[in-house]
C-alpha cells in the first residue's frame, strides 16, 4: 500500500492499550484531513484501530496492512483526522 | 361564493393550528428523548483491590478515554487501596488500625486475585508484564490522569474503613452513590470490577 501520510508514529514493542493511546494523542495534533501512519507489533492493534474508527467521530481508518519483518509481524495503520 | 371562500380559509387556519400543535408536541418529545440518550461516556466501579482486576479496569479506562469517551472511575471498598499513597495509624480505632495494617499501602503492594502467595504472585505478574512491555499499573494510573479520566473516591467506604483523606492521592473527587449514578445513567457502558 502506497498511502501518503503527514506524520509517523512508531508504536513497535508497545502493548494494549498504548498504540491506541499514543495514536490518539498524535491525531489530536494533526489538522483535519491529515493522515497519521502508525506502525505496531501488537496483533490486537488491528482490531483496536477498527474499533476506534467505528466509535470516534473525528477519525477515519483509511488503510491497514500486515507485513512480516525478520519473521515478526508488523502492523501498519493509516488514520485520517476528519474533523 | 364569498361565504364558501371564508369557510375554506377557516378550515385552512384550523388545519395550520393543528399542525403547529403537533410540531410542538413532537419537538418536546424529541427533547425528552435527547435528554435520555446516552452520552459517549463510560462509568467504572473499582470495588476490587486485586492487581489483576485493577489493571483490567485501567486498561479499559485508558482505552476508552483514547477512543474519545468521557470516563469516570469510582473507587470503593478494597479499590480505595489503589488511590493510597501511604498508611497512617494515628487517630484510628483498633479495628481501623488492624484493617490498615492488613491492607496494601498503595497500588504498589496490591495482591493478585489468584496465586498471590504472600505477594510473590503479584511480583511475578509485574515482572511478566514488564517482559512483554505492558505498561505498569502506576504508568496506567498516570496515563488515566493525563487523559482526563475522573477518579472519585467513595466517601462512605473510605470513612467505614478508616482511610483518611490524607492517605489518598491528591486531586481526587469524593462522592457517593448518586455521583456514580449521575454518570452511569448517562453512560453507554457501566462496569463493576
Amino acid at each position: 500500500m502506497n498511502q501518503s501520510f503527514d506524520k509517523l508514529l512508531d508504536a513497535r514493542g508497545l502493548n494494549c492499550p498504548m498504540p491506541l493511546v499514543n495514536a490518539r494523542k498524535e491525531v489530536g495534533k494533526l489538522e483535519p484531513g491529515q493522515v497519521l501512519k502508525i506502525i505496531a507489533t501488537d496483533r490486537g492493534s488491528v482490531a483496536d484501530f477498527q474499533g476506534w474508527a467505528k466509535i470516534a467521530k473525528n477519525v477515519e481508518l483509511i488503510g491497514q496492512e500486515t507485513e512480516s519483518v525478520d519473521g515478526a509481524n508488523v502492523y501498519t495503520h493509516y488514520v485520517k483526522r476528519t474533523g | 361564493m364569498g361565504a364558501s371562500f371564508d369557510t375554506k380559509a377557516g378550515a385552512d387556519a384550523s388545519r395550520v393550528q393543528a399542525l403547529e400543535e403537533k410540531v410542538q408536541e413532537l419537538a418536546k418529545r424529541l427533547q425528552d428523548l435527547e435528554e435520555r440518550t446516552p452520552e459517549d461516556r463510560v462509568a467504572i466501579i473499582v470495588f476490587s483491590g486485586d492487581l489483576d482486576r485493577v489493571l483490567a479496569a485501567f486498561i479499559i479506562a485508558t482505552g476508552a478515554a483514547a477512543m474519545g469517551q468521557q470516563v469516570s472511575m469510582f473507587f470503593t471498598f478494597w479499590g480505595l487501596s489503589v488511590l493510597k499513597k501511604g498508611t497512617e495509624l494515628s487517630g484510628k480505632t483498633l479495628f481501623q488500625k488492624m484493617m490498615a495494617l492488613m491492607s496494601p499501602d498503595s497500588s504498589l503492594s496490591l495482591p493478585v486475585s489468584k496465586m498471590n502467595y504472600f505477594g510473590a504472585g503479584a511480583k511475578m505478574l509485574r515482572s511478566m508484564m514488564k517482559e512483554k512491555n505492558v505498561s505498569s499499573l502506576e504508568d496506567m494510573i498516570a496515563l488515566a490522569r493525563d487523559l482526563g479520566v475522573r477518579a472519585i473516591a467513595c466517601e462512605m467506604s473510605r470513612d467505614v474503613m478508616g482511610i483518611k483523606q490524607s492517605e489518598l492521592a491528591e486531586g481526587l473527587e469524593c462522592g457517593g452513590v448518586a455521583s456514580f449514578l449521575a454518570d452511569s445513567l448517562k453512560a453507554r457502558t457501566s462496569l463493576f470490577i
